[in-house]
């Protein structure tokens, strides 16, 4: 069943403009769990008290406020908000755009696919020439009375739109010093480039499997049926070896390895 | 739109954890690569939501999101509510703390990088947060021949390992010999292009290709300048804020010893103590 578009706009190139959807490209698996009663085994409702009196605060009495120092607080009414907001807007605004390679992982948020939405030439030629220049651009617009800036990619045969994450929010490791204390040999370090080169390979997504989350399905279904198994305590390790002891170890044990699967 | 984090009994802070953590790190544990073992710890990459607003009652004073009973109404504490999944309608299997801890399967505890990738060879979709992996007081030699390695040969090491109660795909990069992980979406948590009903490539006439090309061409920069990204709403409530406090309008201050422990976190300095091996 083909997905609900979340959000319909037009990427602006110039004059040029190209309709498009948005669906989000991510499925959610999370296991969900409600948060119960523990007496009556209900779902529980939440509200906002003061903590001072215990006494729950209505809704049409709750005020929104920004800390500017602990304990003081600007008010920002509804009013204030509201106008806030950006004037809405189909336009999704291509700036500029930079190498495929330049944005960093960091800055990545959200991924949405933006399908055709009727003007398929254009679309699709768009689609080409993003791929053909392997140019990413940079894009803002207004979606539910909220800003966004993002990155346009073509990926496959489709138009990818993500949200960037606020520049000021983004911790780069420019802002930091490196780790301080003793540097490797470079023995340590030929025989650490010898184990990584062992370990190459492709990105292959597929190789990857959410266990955990499994493991947890089959262990609610068992206790469903009043079956659940007994499970073991987590314990600590620790490893005190020399690092070149180790290191030596390490890629004996994977060429073996390796061997065996020859 | 951040993403949405399993609901837990015990987790119930309305802000993300990471602005109330104190400078605690999120997680610690030990990086493996062979039988190499660098303990570490992990600490966001971003700050929080930076303007973010708190919930205030009449008179100004923070108020607190609290659990109730329905049928009672009777407020509840966090010893008092549990963690239950749907089986059937109204039907709930509970599951304790403990269990999740336990049912984390060995392998996963560590990060254990089983596998090196060409670091720019992952699409963007993946990605979902990052955070920068500080070594622990003894494991700076082994933290930074890792980072040197990956440097290097510009691989990214891959891992799944569990943490706060879900499994993660990471993706281990080397940033100028700083570590940083980017937690990822598992393959099934992405959509297809078929999955969403996108129709099939068409053939388009050259000349519109090249039309856009040209576009694309008149618009490039060599590189990508995150100062363009600053989220202009944010910085317009900011500034009203200021303006605000200037004036002296709508200024509420109280007096509440439950302030002191949500004061704001330097996350950068925390990062860079953590990374010098300081305590």
């Amino acid at each position: 069943m083909a997905a609900r578009a979340i959000w319909k706009g037009e990427i602006k190139l110039g004059t040029t403009k190209v309709p498009v959807k948005l669906y989000s490209a991510v499925q959610d698996r999370t296991v969900r769990f409600h948060v119960l009663d523990d007496r009556q085994k209900k779902r529980v409702k939440q509200h906002m008290i003061d903590p001072d009196s215990g006494e729950e605060v209505p809704t049409e009495e709750i005020q929104k406020g920004y800390e500017i120092e602990p304990g003081r607080f600007v008010i920002l009414t509804q009013e204030d908000l509201e106008k806030l907001q950006p004037p809405p807007s189909r336009d999704i605004e291509i700036v500029e755009f930079v190498p495929q390679t330049k944005i960093s992982e960091q800055w990545y948020d959200r991924p949405y696919y933006a399908g055709p939405d009727g003007d398929e030439k254009n679309y699709f030629a768009l689609v080409e020439a993003l791929k053909n220049k392997e140019s990413e651009g940079i894009a803002h617009w207004v979606m539910r009375n909220k800003y966004y800036a993002g990155a346009l990619r073509a990926i496959g045969d489709h138009l990818l739109l993500f949200t960037l994450r606020d520049a000021k929010e983004v911790i780069v490791a420019d802002d930091l010093t490196k780790p301080s204390g003793a540097a490797p040999t470079q023995k340590e370090l030929a025989m650490a480039k010898q184990l990584v080169e062992i370990l190459e390979g492709e990105f292959n997504p597929a190789e990857y499997k959410d266990e955990y989350r499994e493991r947890v399905m089959e262990f609610i279904e068992k206790k469903a049926r009043g079956r659940a198994p007994r499970l073991k305590a987590v314990k600590p390790k620790r490893q005190t070896a020399a690092l070149d002891n180790v290191l030596a170890k390490s890629i004996e044990a994977l060429r073996k390895k390796e061997k065996r699967a020859a | 739109m951040p993403p949405r984090r399993s609901q837990s009994a015990s987790r119930r802070r309305e802000e993300p954890e990471e602005e109330n953590s104190g400078g605690r790190p999120f997680w610690s544990g030990t990086l493996t690569f062979g039988l190499v073992s660098v303990p570490v710890s992990l600490f966001p990459a971003a700050r929080s939501n930076r303007a973010s607003l708190r919930m205030l009652g009449p008179d100004g004073q923070p108020l607190a999101r609290k659990y109730f009973a329905e049928k009672t109404g009777k407020d509840l504490d966090a010893d008092e509510v549990v963690r239950g999944f749907e089986v059937n309608k109204e039907k709930y299997v509970i599951v304790t703390d403990e269990e999740l801890e336990r049912l984390a399967p060995e392998k996963t505890r560590d990060i254990d990088l089983k596998q090196f990738v060409p670091a720019d060879s992952i699409p963007p979709l993946y990605f979902e947060r990052g955070y920068f992996l500080t070594p622990a007081a003894g494991s700076q030699k082994a933290y930074k021949l890792l980072a040197e390695t990956m440097d290097k040969s510009g691989l990214a090491g891959i891992a799944t390992f569990v943490m706060r109660g879900k499994e993660y795909l990471v993706a281990i990069f080397s940033d100028k010999g700083i570590l940083r992980a980017e937690t990822m979406r598992f393959a099934d948590e992405l959509r297809t292009p078929e999955d969403v009903g996108l129709p099939e490539k068409k053939d388009v006439p050259k000349a519109a290709v090249t039309k856009f090309e040209k576009m694309i061409a008149t618009k490039s920069k060599k590189q990508f300048t995150p100062t363009k990204l600053a989220d202009k709403q944010t910085d317009s409530l900011l500034k009203l804020v200021k303006k605000k406090q200037t004036k002296r309008e709508n200024v509420v201050k109280v007096e509440d010893e439950m302030e002191t422990d949500r004061k704001v976190v330097d996350l950068v300095k925390i990062l860079k103590q953590s990374l010098g091996g300081k305590k």
